[in-house]
């Protein structure tokens, strides 16, 4: 028994500081926002937390599957133990105290430190940026088999394409034309389901320049694999022109597009003619 | 029985030969069914506009499955017993006539009989689904659409998954539930024979309605069905509802059956205490079964007239929510997955003090382990719903429930590493098995913590690190089970030993190809993949090709099982001894083949099941109360 | 003979699962997969021609939308996925025969990614109305979106049945999108057409070889 413990303690020694240090910071989803740090982040404590368990568990497995072997043909018993209170006791109190700490701490990151951690929080969300109301308004349109944007600070203008300006806080308004959607943009770490007559809000507050994936997650018909984009974290000054250039560009069909609203009802039985 | 009667009943068996009441004549009455149902239906639905502008006729669709599982049950013989009664005529349970390999495609209500259709009939389906992984694999051998189109891909995935779930369900309460607790508990069969032939004969059928999917190319939402998209899907989606509602009714028929039947069928003797862990797997897993499987086909059911009868139940802008059917089939879902992994607890207690010569360590704490997933499993659905939208103040509270729950699985673990501690551990087929279902559920369960985490959910919901781990759990927990299970009680029931080489070149191909297939594919999801897609970011091919390929391996070994199955019980048939595991278990100390009552009298439990090195211990049971 | 019975039991089971694996395999392998057309000319210039209709009338899904495909040949193919050049300028002319159902969303009603603009009946349009759309020809990840004006629903001499011909009541589209590198890409349709099924986008909408479509740009 001792000798397990040797081992499991050498092991995470070593272990934990490596996760932490060498592995970490290679984590998704990165830091590209502070969401996105503040997952990895999670990741990384997940990881180190799990490392020791799994340590424990293949030492004391590894030496007691060798040590406690049959040798020889002759059928011969077992140590006739039925149980050990101290160690239930203990293991009951390790485990509870462990699960409760980790959803303690997962509770606060996602409140209070995160901000949701850039999670879908539905219409309500009750984590919630310091600067929230100055955010940027962003709707995301799922469809099949599309992502749109409208930006209702800009004259609700519509695009095909996503720019985000650095060190400011975006918020999210995810929502669908038709069937169910998973907006997941993937650097920034955000994830919120589309769904119709739904107004998902999700936060991020982009660090870093640079271009992010964005993705459907959620199962939406045919071509659900290939609602595939990129966009773009640019300069303030670069996002400035960027929606300027494509109110201009978009001008010609604006007048066309519904009355901006926090989520759509698609009719159901609209039909062919 | 006067020779009159006994020359009726001859007369009655020779008319039965082919064309009786059997598998063959089920599936043709369930085929010429169909076809009746689905013209009755396009009648009644004849007029409504919706119908007419395509081919989605629904209401013809329903009613040809309705017609096809009333055709299936009269082809097998269910309306035999009950019509008789009616008129007046004695009816004799079926099972008492029947002998030889053909008793396993008719109606049968001994649970023995029961337990083999169970094996082959949920193994076949089984097989279907592991072909639909291999195809899926093929797609992903590229980063763009080359096996398969985009619409072929989906519902490759959707036939895959929903199969896999469907068949699962059943993998070890089917076979192994049917055919050891009554033998366990000292009974002569389940509390009721034929609620238990029924829970069998669906199973088959829904697999059937399933695959027909194909006809109507599938069905796009994967084993989920998340609505509005199965609103929208085409006439596959009711291939879908239907089969999983079979499903539904045949889980919480079978929960209420194994419940009952360990409940009052207990030989005397057979305390609380006494009860196998199996059976207390069992019994905790009858709970989920009942208590969930009604939410199922109450989902279902809303789902069925949203597509047939224009209802929006599901549709938000006629007054419905998709939200509702996700609460409701993750209400559903996530005990469902506690379905699958109670039971392979049970298994796994059962046969490590077999082999480890001890004592189970903890008794009352795999108890107690059981029962507090089994109660907490229905508190945390809507992990499944973190990025949903819905309630997003709750989710600190789904977060503390899912992580509570990894507390009662602790308690499994730790009376596996209490049971070999100081053992005398022989590392035979199945014990190789429970060793490895401990490795991969402890993967499995870990990873289940990321997800249990909101703020690292959001990166690993919906994406290939959810498919990795509930493959782990699942596959590597479930199925490893169930092959410790098939290699341990299969002798008992069949009366035949496996070729051990064979066995463990399963194992340890099984085991290393499984962790080499889903290992990877944790870092797939990491790697901003999702799941269900056909294509994926090129940067990611060679991980693919090299999951494809372990793959691949993985069907290869699961080929050698069958290989050694087919050899075992047809060439070689090697008999099996009585106990050839020299296990003190009651089910070990019957006869082989296992005479047709089980136990001759009732049997008086004496011991505990797992007193091994006890010094002084008594039988665990006197098979012969009147005579000792 | 009892050993016997059970060997051929088992064997019978074995074949029988055999079977139905191997045809369900064959079954899946076997989809109706439209063939693929070619575009007729070499690069860096090649045109596709292409036809929508509101019902197909022959095969499963008679009444299913849907588009056609024009070989190099001159005949028309009841499929939609199409081969074209790289680093090509692709002239598309597509005949619409279909009424107008409307878009859900009208961002997709402006032409988008086109070399020259859009030209309905040989007059260069720059916006549709969404409302007057049939259907849209799109290839998202090449950027190109464009909205298929519909007959009007009191025009005479309507189509009814595929392949139509030019004597019927259309509207003749013409742009020119350019191709980069090889690969294979989606197209499809953002007209919610799919008649009957929930939110217009399934049956046809869902399905390759009617409104949605693969385009293999061959370097």
């Amino acid at each position: 028994m001792r000798r397990i413990l040797v081992v499991w303690l050498v092991l995470t020694v070593i272990g934990v500081p490596l996760i932490v240090l060498v592995l970490g910071p290679h984590l998704p989803p990165g830091h590209m926002s502070a969401e996105a740090s503040d997952q990895t982040n999670a990741n990384t404590v997940m990881t180190a937390v799990i490392a020791p368990i799994v340590f424990l568990l293949v030492a004391y497995f590894g030496y007691a599957l060798v040590a406690f072997r049959a040798r020889g043909d002759v059928l011969e018993d077992g140590a006739p133990i039925r149980g050990h209170a101290p160690t239930q006791t203990v293991w009951l109190v390790v485990t509870t105290a462990t699960v409760l700490g980790l959803a303690a701490w997962g509770s606060y990151t996602l409140i209070v430190s995160a901000h949701g951690a850039g999670g879908g929080q539905g219409p309500n969300p009750i984590a919630l940026p310091a600067n929230y109301k100055s955010a940027l308004q962003v709707q995301v349109i799922g469809q099949q088999w599309n992502w749109t944007y409208r930006f209702p600070g800009y004259g609700s203008v519509e695009t095909e394409h996503l720019d985000l300006p650095v060190d400011s806080d975006v918020e999210f308004h995810v929502t669908s034309l038709d069937v169910t959607h998973s907006f997941w943009a993937y650097q920034l770490g955000v994830k919120a389901d589309a769904v119709p007559g739904v107004d998902n809000i999700a936060f991020v507050h982009p660090r870093k320049l640079g271009t992010f994936s964005i993705r459907c997650a959620e199962l939406c018909g045919l071509w659900h694999g290939h609602m595939f984009q990129t966009g773009d974290v640019v300069s303030a000054t670069a996002f400035a022109s960027w929606i300027a250039a494509q109110k201009k560009a978009e001008a010609f069909n604006q007048k066309y597009l519904t009355p901006y609203a926090r989520q759509y009802f698609p009719e159901p039985q609209r039909r062919a003619g | 029985m006067d020779s009159a009667a006994e020359l009726r009943l001859l007369a009655g068996r020779r008319l039965r030969g082919p064309l009786g009441f059997n598998l063959f004549t089920a599936i043709a009455l369930g085929i010429g069914g169909f076809f009746l149902g689905a013209y009755l239906g396009g009648q009644i639905a004849v007029g409504k506009h919706y119908l007419l502008a395509t081919d989605q006729n629904d209401v013809g669709v329903f009613m040809g499955f309705l017609f096809a599982t009333i055709g299936w049950f009269g082809g097998l013989g269910f309306f035999n017993y009950p019509v008789s009664r009616v008129l007046g005529r004695a009816a004799a349970l079926p099972h008492e006539e029947a002998r030889g390999v053909g008793r396993y495609f008719r109606l049968s209500t001994d649970h023995k009989v029961i337990g083999i259709q169970y094996f082959f009939g949920v193994g076949a389906f089984f097989f279907i689904g592991g072909l639909n992984a291999m195809l899926i694999r093929t797609e992903l051998l590229t980063p763009n659409e080359r096996a398969w189109p985009a619409g072929q891909y989906i519902s490759l995935v959707g036939l895959h998954g929903t199969m896999m779930i469907m068949m699962t369900s059943a993998f070890i309460l089917g076979p192994f539930g049917n055919y050891l607790v009554p033998l366990m508990i000292g009974a002569r069969r389940m509390a009721f024979p034929r609620i238990e032939a029924l829970t069998f004969w669906l199973t088959p059928l829904a697999g059937l309605v399933l695959m027909s999917a194909i006809a109507w190319n599938g069905f796009p939402t994967g084993w989920t069905g998340y609505a509005p998209l199965a609103d929208q899907a085409r006439s596959g989606m009711d291939a879908y509802i239907w089969a999983f509602l079979l499903i539904g009714i045949s889980l919480c028929l079978n929960g209420l059956n194994l419940m009952t039947t360990i409940l009052t069928q207990r030989a005397p003797g057979m305390t609380w205490p006494r009860l196998p862990i199996f059976v207390w797997g069992v019994f905790s897993t009858s709970i989920l079964m009942v208590l969930a499987a009604p939410v199922l086909i109450a989902a279902l059911l809303m789902g069925m007239i949203d597509r047939s009868a224009n209802t929006s139940f599901y549709i938000a802008s006629g007054g419905g929510s998709p939200y509702l059917y996700e609460n409701l089939f993750w209400f559903f879902g996530h005990p469902e997955v506690y379905i699958l992994a109670l039971p392979g607890f049970g298994i796994v207690l059962e046969i490590l003090p077999v082999f480890a010569r001890k004592p189970l360590w903890g008794y009352r704490l795999a108890v107690a382990g059981m029962f507090g997933v089994t109660l907490l499993s229905f508190f945390v659905w809507q992990h499944h719903l973190f990025v949903s939208g819905i309630n997003g103040g709750l989710r600190p509270f789904y977060m503390l429930t899912t992580e509570l729950i990894s507390i009662p699985t602790g308690f499994i673990f730790l009376n596996a590493m209490g049971t070999i501690w100081r053992g005398k551990i022989r590392y035979t087929v199945p014990m190789l098995f429970s060793l490895a279902f401990f490795f991969n559920f402890l993967i499995g369960g870990l990873s289940g913590v990321f997800l249990s985490d909101v703020p690292s959910d959001v990166t690993t919901h919906g994406s290939y690190f959810v498919m990795a781990h509930f493959h782990y759990t699942i596959m590597g927990g479930l199925v490893f089970a169930f092959f410790a299970a098939t290699y341990y009680w299969l002798p008992k029931m069949t009366g035949v030993m496996f070729n051990e080489r064979l066995a463990k070149i399963h194992f340890w191909t099984a085991f290393v190809f499984f962790n080499l297939t889903f290992f990877p594919l944790f870092a797939a999801g990491f790697l901003d993949m999702p799941r269900r897609v056909s294509t994926y970011a090129p940067s990611l091919q060679t991980l693919n090709d090299f999951v494809s390929a372990s793959a691949f391996c993985l069907g290869a070994s699961m080929l050698v099982f069958v290989v050694n199955l087919i050899y075992s019980l047809v060439f070689a048939r090697v008999p099996a001894p009585q106990n050839p595991w020299h296990s003190r278990a009651l089910e070990w100390q019957v006869p082989t083949p296992v005479p047709v009552h089980n136990f001759d009298e009732v049997p008086e439990i004496t011991g505990y099941p797992y007193d091994y090195g006890v010094p002084g211990a008594p039988p665990v049971a006197r098979l012969r109360p009147a005579e000792g | 003979m009892r050993r016997s019975s059970a060997k051929l039991g088992l064997v019978v089971v074995g074949v029988a699962c055999a079977a139905a694996l191997i045809a369900y395999y064959i079954a899946s392998y076997l989809v109706v997969r439209p063939p693929a057309v070619a575009a007729s000319g070499e690069a860096p210039r090649a045109r596709i021609t292409l036809q929508t209709v509101a019902s197909i009338g022959f095969g499963p899904h008679h009444d299913w939308v849907s588009y056609l495909a024009q070989n190099p040949r001159g005949t028309w193919e009841h499929s939609t996925v199409l081969t074209v050049p790289a680093h090509s300028l692709i002239r598309v002319t597509i005949y619409q025969y279909d009424t107008a159902t409307g878009l859900r969303n009208a961002y997709w009603g402006g032409p988008r990614g086109l070399v020259g603009g859009m030209r309905i009946n040989g007059k260069l349009v720059p916006t549709l109305d969404p409302n007057l759309a049939s259907h849209t020809f799109a290839i998202p990840d090449l950027g190109v979106s464009v909205p298929l004006q519909g007959v009007a629903s009191n025009a005479k001499n309507q189509c009814s049945v595929a392949p139509c011909t030019l004597a019927q009541a259309h509207n003749t589209i013409t742009f020119t999108f350019r191709t980069g590198k090889g690969g294979t890409f989606r197209w499809q349709c953002f007209v919610p057409c799919g008649a009957g099924f929930i939110f217009g986008f399934g049956g046809p909408m869902q399905s390759i070889g009617y409104m949605d479509g693969y385009l293999h740009v061959v370097a």
